[in-house]
């Protein structure tokens, strides 16, 4: 059934209206970097010097390289607890603790970061008390991103692991294949994408986060999000546009370009898979 | 997999997460619990339970939640997050959900694309997103002036919602303006998911029945479709509960809202056991919606798990 004529122009311009909405920040971000005017809305003509200031900024440059130190770790930890986490989910059904862990899961996702930031350091403090590791720096950041990491992690790997064709690990087990075999050769292959997408979203996550960030930072480990933060919270700032310009050109490529990639891969993963199908 | 238990592979799979979530996200609550009623001690904390003199001692002091429920400051934040919150999950919806529902009647080879559309700006920093607004909203700021020509501020004037005309920013409207922009896409990506897998059959039979494209709308789609609201409901609704970051860029004095409260006492007054109390009522306040967020959640996993 098609959509009426009236259905149609509605819905185009709510769309547009909406993306209108979600993309004009943005736009006004990357315009104002350009602005030679400090103010931020007077517009004085068009300049670089922002960006060659940014050059020199150590401070944004010390955050910078220290948050993608962190996102990295995050990321490469939430992939795997989150792959395990999800497989013990998908594939065990039955198990003493497994509607706590759906909980302890789902939670995340939602809980206000003042409640994890907080929560997170009062343990971290207790545990240096009792045992004297470890101090707040980048180690107790990664871990309170990665308690957020995980739980999104394994959310996107859930629905890939539940949407796949059991068959093709049972086929590969009576093969011969051992467990950790199959799930190398046969299932692997089969979620990497999920796993990806999995990676760049707590990646990207992690270069984002303000709140938990702030409880967890110890003296000298100043996230890029914390610098961008106390600038922000002070008026407008044309180093922080210029930042903005940065970081959304990056992840704009990325992100496009690793979603093209994926869906290539993934169009001649399940063309293969249809072809075997096909010949047996 | 044997009926007497899990392997001892398997145990280890389960094992490993299930451990560090115990240790990472449980057991950091009750510490929050037990220190929310401990006494204060210079920078950080008593111990509740002490040993002097060979005799057990163990302290409760609960002076912090008297205090929360005494003075009205706390009591006025908790009322205007949750108010905030509240208003903001709204409009998300009003907005969200047409918006949701014209994605999954769009035709299927755009579809990709406008998914991929709604998650761009969701990967691009939240930050500085948020900040981007205080641009437009201040003063000769883009949609500051667009407002102007159109006179939108004398309705938010008579609404009370600005502080004067051409007044937007820290004021109830740029406050709930920044968190609706910030949650719009967490309201959409579980509607779009809900809205795109519904059988377009249920709306022919409706149709053909003699329902007209409205009656069928609410008495068919919106019906089937209560799972994606509640779920995209609660990933808006117990975020903006705590928001800090949007009310400290955006808001202003008549907008405090509980998360800035929790910060203060914790970074300003460096008080943590009342920093802990107001966590522990911010964790009851959201505690059903959480429930419901949960088994929203497990019930979409759950169909899915059977689907596939």
């Amino acid at each position: 059934m098609t959509p009426g004529r009236t259905e149609r122009a509605l819905g185009r311009s709510w769309l547009l209206a909406g993306f209108a909405f979600l993309y004009l920040p943005i736009l006004a971000l990357v315009v104002y970097a350009f602005n030679a005017s400090p103010l931020p809305t007077v517009w004085g003509g068009f300049t670089l010097k922002w960006f060659g200031q940014l050059a020199q900024d150590r401070e944004v440059l010390d955050g910078l390289w220290l948050s993608l130190r962190i996102a990295t770790a995050n990321a490469l930890g939430a992939v795997v607890l989150g792959t395990l986490a999800a497989w013990a989910l998908v594939k065990y059904k039955r198990y003493l603790g497994r509607t706590l862990m759906v909980a302890m899961v789902n939670a995340p996702l939602v809980m206000p970061e003042v409640i994890i930031g907080l929560s997170l350091l009062l343990m971290l403090v207790s545990m240096q008390r009792a045992l004297g590791f470890p101090e707040r720096g980048w180690v107790t950041i990664w871990l309170g991103h990665l308690l957020v990491g995980m739980a999104y992690a394994t959310v996107v790997i859930q629905a890939r692991l539940q949407a796949l064709n059991p068959q093709l690990e049972e086929a590969a087990q009576d093969l011969g294949a051992r467990p950790l075999q199959v799930f190398f050769l046969v299932t692997l292959p089969m979620i990497a994408q999920a796993l990806a997408s999995a990676f760049l979203l707590t990646f990207t996550l992690s270069l984002d986060d303000v709140v938990v960030a702030a409880f967890l930072s110890g003296p000298g480990s100043t996230t890029l999000p914390l610098v961008i933060f106390s600038r922000a919270r002070l008026g407008v700032d044309p180093s922080v546009n210029a930042v903005a310009t940065v970081v959304i050109a990056v992840v704009s490529v990325v992100i496009l370009g690793g979603s093209y990639a994926l869906a290539r891969a993934e169009r001649r993963r399940a063309q293969e898979v249809a072809a075997a199908a096909h010949s047996h | 997999m044997t009926r007497r238990g899990l392997s001892w592979g398997a145990r280890s799979v389960v094992g490993l997460p299930l451990g560090w979530l115990l240790l990472f996200f449980l057991l950091p609550f009750l510490i929050v619990l037990k220190i929310s009623v401990s006494e204060m001690e210079i920078v950080t904390f008593k111990d509740l339970v002490t040993w002097t003199d060979g005799v057990l001692h163990l302290q409760l002091k609960f002076s912090n939640y008297l205090f929360i429920t005494q003075d009205e400051l706390y009591a006025k934040a908790y009322l205007a997050s949750l108010k905030y919150a509240a208003i903001t999950t709204a409009w998300c919806l009003l907005i969200g959900y047409p918006f949701a529902y014209f994605m999954a009647r769009a035709r299927a080879a755009l579809q990709p694309a406008l998914l991929m559309m709604v998650m761009l700006p969701f990967w691009t920093s939240f930050l500085l997103r948020v900040y981007a607004w205080k641009g437009l909203l201040g003063e000769g700021g883009w949609v500051a002036r667009a407002l102007d020509a159109l006179h939108v501020d004398q309705l938010l004037l008579a609404l009370g919602l600005i502080s004067g005309p051409g007044q937007y920013m820290n004021t109830p409207f740029s406050l709930v303006l920044g968190m609706v922009y910030t949650y719009l896409p967490f309201m959409v990506l579980p509607l779009y998911a809900n809205l795109s897998k519904m059988d377009p059959r249920l709306l022919e039979a409706a149709y053909d029945l003699g329902a007209t494209p409205w009656v069928a709308f609410w008495r068919v789609t919106v019906p089937l479709s209560k799972a994606g609201i509640v779920a995209g409901a609660m990933l808006v609704f117990i975020p903006c509960v705590g928001e800090y970051v949007i009310p400290e860029l955006l808001g202003g004095p008549s907008t405090l809202m509980i998360g800035r409260v929790l910060w203060d006492e914790f970074f300003a007054n460096n008080d943590w056991p009342m920093a802990s109390s107001v966590a522990v009522v911010m964790i009851l306040l959201i505690l059903v919606p959480l429930a419901l967020f949960n088994r929203a959640q497990a019930e979409a996993q759950a169909k899915q798990g059977a689907r596939g």
